[in-house]
């Protein structure tokens, strides 16, 4: 009896053994992708379910699972908060052994996860998140940033509207972190280009009456109403500039940070006029109109793909291509590097590099939306106004003081 | 007169009520020692954290009877000072949490000379502006910056060498050795003369005030403690989830601690414990649900309000007739 009982002991403590050890059997080929994101907030159309969906189909257009890969996905919910982001991708690196985080809008939760990720070395895709930092002073070997980010948005948008005659501007700033640095970087581009800044006022965050901001920006005078949040309070402050006639009476309002989701759900009576920067839209050329009615199709609430969710598909399909090269995921930082090592080329973005800073470089584009007349159909709100080359859209790598760089 | 006697005598006499508590802690302690070794460590330690807010937040509202809904406040500025000596200044992080704590508590006893001068709903509404005066310094100051927060918490070795919390484990045993301490002096200062006297001004005011008792000052010392403890959970989290961001100090944060105390049980020493282990858990586990987080949340608090007052540890003494 007793060394019956010792056996059951011993096979009581294997069985609790095997549970517990890491399931990493099949690990040479077997990828896990963690899309963690805003699946329940405000970023939920930009990114959520739809990033998921993206994830999926780059994973489907990469081939990668017929070279014997097999291939998890799974959606996690930050609920905007850096503590919780921070814990989820702790947890799907440690327990669900997931080799790349991705997505991530909300540059607070970005910066939380991305200490860990480094720590771990995992692989960080970073498509929704806009903080230059992170391929400044917070850059990392093992992250890319795809998504366009404060640099860009400011440049194109203060650079493109100014050379087309919007020489005068003032600007409604969130008063936080991002909208001041977001005002500063723009309000200098401006004046570079010959403009000239005739004033800004500071909305407190998530503030639910902008129209004494607006007054004062149409009482200003100028032609270009720069808006430094993003949002709630642009959703807001162009819906409430709708009502004052602001654009009506000649003034161009200008969002910093828009998605085509945020334009739909607008209408576009209230959004039309806005000027805007965006690396993405689905009626760019063919490829795009390819990709977009794809994705269209699979996305739960059939909407067009935003520049996050196009993003989140590049940069997926990059880290795929890297890791069947490689043909093993386990050192992110290896696979990182392999994804710098060669130049990208996919239905969104078209071809484009990975700086050694992390950076995917790809031309963006200045949108002007469509007036409810221009619109021939659902989801046509965009027209082209000028397109800003790969070599222009991006802070210069010099610049960026990212430490990866010598 | 009979009331406050008949909740002081307890203490005094030979101690039986306080016997399943006594038994309940145990257990739990023990259950802690053995949990990281099948629950995963870092949800455990992070519930550790809330499970210590919980309490000295429990502390207030159900010993003192006073409902603050600012203590957001106090975990932020625990965590952001805790932060901020690591990040910025390289200091070790024991340091930062004793910073952390000394902040809060002077924190504490500036709000709290105004607070406890009000009443109810008052009160309440006073610890909530303060607190968010809190948050708009936390939003505009520049060691805090703003929205992207402070990052990375170096977790690395402390007391030379001596013990190195990057190991997932070791980390897990001083997270608990913290709550440990934070937990059995709240139940050292509920069941000290001075905490029969809190429960006595929580019972009748006037009636405390009247037998010679200062209730402003003893508001004021439960007040101040409580703002330390939650300052010793903020700092502690700050480290082990490596940041401290704006949401720590969110008005949101107040409400979740506030749910945590009742889904748990008001005024039991273990129900703020195991409310929130259930809160961090919904938010954990369910992270896959998605929006179906905050629905089922919602749900859950109504259910309790509606259908069991006391909180479940509450409902479950009182089913077996054990008073606490």
């Amino acid at each position: 009896m007793s060394v019956n009982k010792k056996h059951l002991f011993a096979g009581l403590m294997l069985v609790t053994t095997a549970l517990i050890a890491p399931a990493h059997a099949a690990a040479s080929k077997s990828l896990t992708l963690a899309v963690i994101t805003d699946m329940s907030g405000l970023y939920k159309d930009a990114g959520g379910p739809g990033s998921v969906v993206a994830v999926k189909m780059a994973i489907k257009d990469s081939g990668i699972e017929k070279q014997g890969w097999s291939v998890k996905v799974i959606g996690l919910d930050h609920q905007n908060k850096p503590d919780v982001g921070a814990n989820v991708a702790r947890q799907a690196i440690d327990q669900d052994h997931a080799d790349a985080i991705i997505d991530v809008p909300n540059s607070a939760v970005a910066l939380a996860i991305e200490p860990i990720v480094q720590e771990k070395n995992k692989v960080f895709l970073i498509d929704g998140a806009a903080a230059d930092i992170l391929t400044g002073a917070k850059c990392s070997p093992n992250q890319v940033h795809f998504a366009t980010d404060t640099w860009a948005l400011a440049h194109g948008t203060g650079g493109a509207i100014t050379k087309s005659g919007g020489k005068t501007w003032f600007f409604i700033t969130a008063d936080y972190a991002f909208g001041k640095s977001l005002e500063k970087n723009t309000g200098a581009v401006v004046i570079a280009n010959g403009g000239k800044v005739l004033g800004h006022v500071r909305a407190p965050l998530s503030t639910p009456d902008f129209s004494s901001f607006l007054l004062q920006a149409q009482a200003s005078k100028a032609q270009v109403i720069g808006l430094a949040n993003a949002g709630g309070d642009t959703i807001n402050s162009i819906k409430q500039g709708a009502e004052f006639g602001i654009q009506k009476g000649g003034q161009t309002m200008a969002p910093l940070l828009l998605f085509i989701t945020d334009v739909n759900s607008l209408g576009l009576k209230t959004a039309q006029g806005l000027e805007f920067t965006s690396s993405f839209y689905w009626d760019l050329n063919d490829k795009t109109r390819a990709f977009s009615k794809r994705y269209q199709a699979l996305e739960p609430l059939k909407h067009m793909p935003t520049w996050d969710q196009a993003a989140v598909y590049s940069s997926t399909l990059q880290y795929l291509k890297a890791v069947e090269k490689l043909g093993d995921a386990t050192d992110g930082r290896k696979v990182v590097a392999e994804m710098k090592s060669f130049p990208t080329d996919d239905a969104v973005f078209g071809k484009g590099e990975i700086r050694a800073d992390g950076r995917a470089i790809f031309p963006t584009y200045l949108f002007k939306v469509k007036s409810p007349a221009e619109s021939k159909g659902p989801w046509d709100y965009y027209k082209l106004i000028a397109k800003i080359p790969a070599d222009q859209a991006f802070r210069p790598l010099k610049d960026g003081h990212c430490p990866l760089v010598k | 007169m009979a009331a406050v006697l008949d909740t002081a005598r307890p203490a005094t006499g030979k101690g039986t009520s306080r016997r399943p508590e006594i038994i309940g802690i145990a257990l739990l302690l023990a259950a802690l020692m053995v949990a990281p070794f099948f629950v995963y460590p870092f949800f455990l330690m992070d519930a550790l954290c809330f499970a210590l807010m919980a309490c000295a937040f429990n502390l207030l509202v159900g010993y003192a009877g006073l409902l603050s809904f600012g203590h957001a406040m106090f975990m932020g500025t625990g965590s952001y000072i805790c932060a901020w000596l690591a990040v910025t200044y390289g200091q070790p992080v024991w340091l930062g949490i004793i910073a952390g704590v000394a902040a809060a508590t002077l924190l504490g006893a500036l709000t709290g000379v105004l607070a406890i001068r009000r009443q109810g709903i008052y009160f309440s509404m006073v610890t909530l502006a303060l607190s968010q005066l809190i948050y708009f310094v936390a939003v505009e100051a520049s060691f805090t910056h703003g929205e992207d927060g402070l990052q990375p918490v170096a977790q690395g070795k402390i007391f030379g060498g001596l013990l190195d919390l990057s190991q997932p484990l070791q980390l897990y045993f001083c997270v608990l050795v913290i709550f440990a301490a934070g937990f059995l002096l709240i139940y050292r200062i509920i069941n000290s003369p001075f905490g029969e006297v809190l429960k006595a001004i929580r019972e009748n005011e006037p009636r405390a005030i009247s037998l010679g008792y200062k209730a402003d000052h003893y508001k004021f010392m439960a007040f101040t403690l409580s703002a330390a403890l939650t300052g010793l959970a903020g700092a502690t989290k700050a480290v082990v989830v490596q940041h401290a961001s704006l949401s720590d100090v969110y008005w949101t944060t107040s409400g979740s601690i506030i749910l945590m105390t009742l889904v748990g049980g008001m005024g039991t020493i273990l129900g703020p414990v195991l409310g929130a282990f259930i809160i961090e858990g919904m938010q954990n586990y369910l992270a896959t649900a998605g929006q179906w987080v905050s629905v089922i949340q919602g749900l859950v608090f109504v259910v309790c309000v509606l259908a069991f007052r006391k909180g479940i540890i509450g409902e479950v003494a009182a089913r077996l007739g054990i008073r606490l």
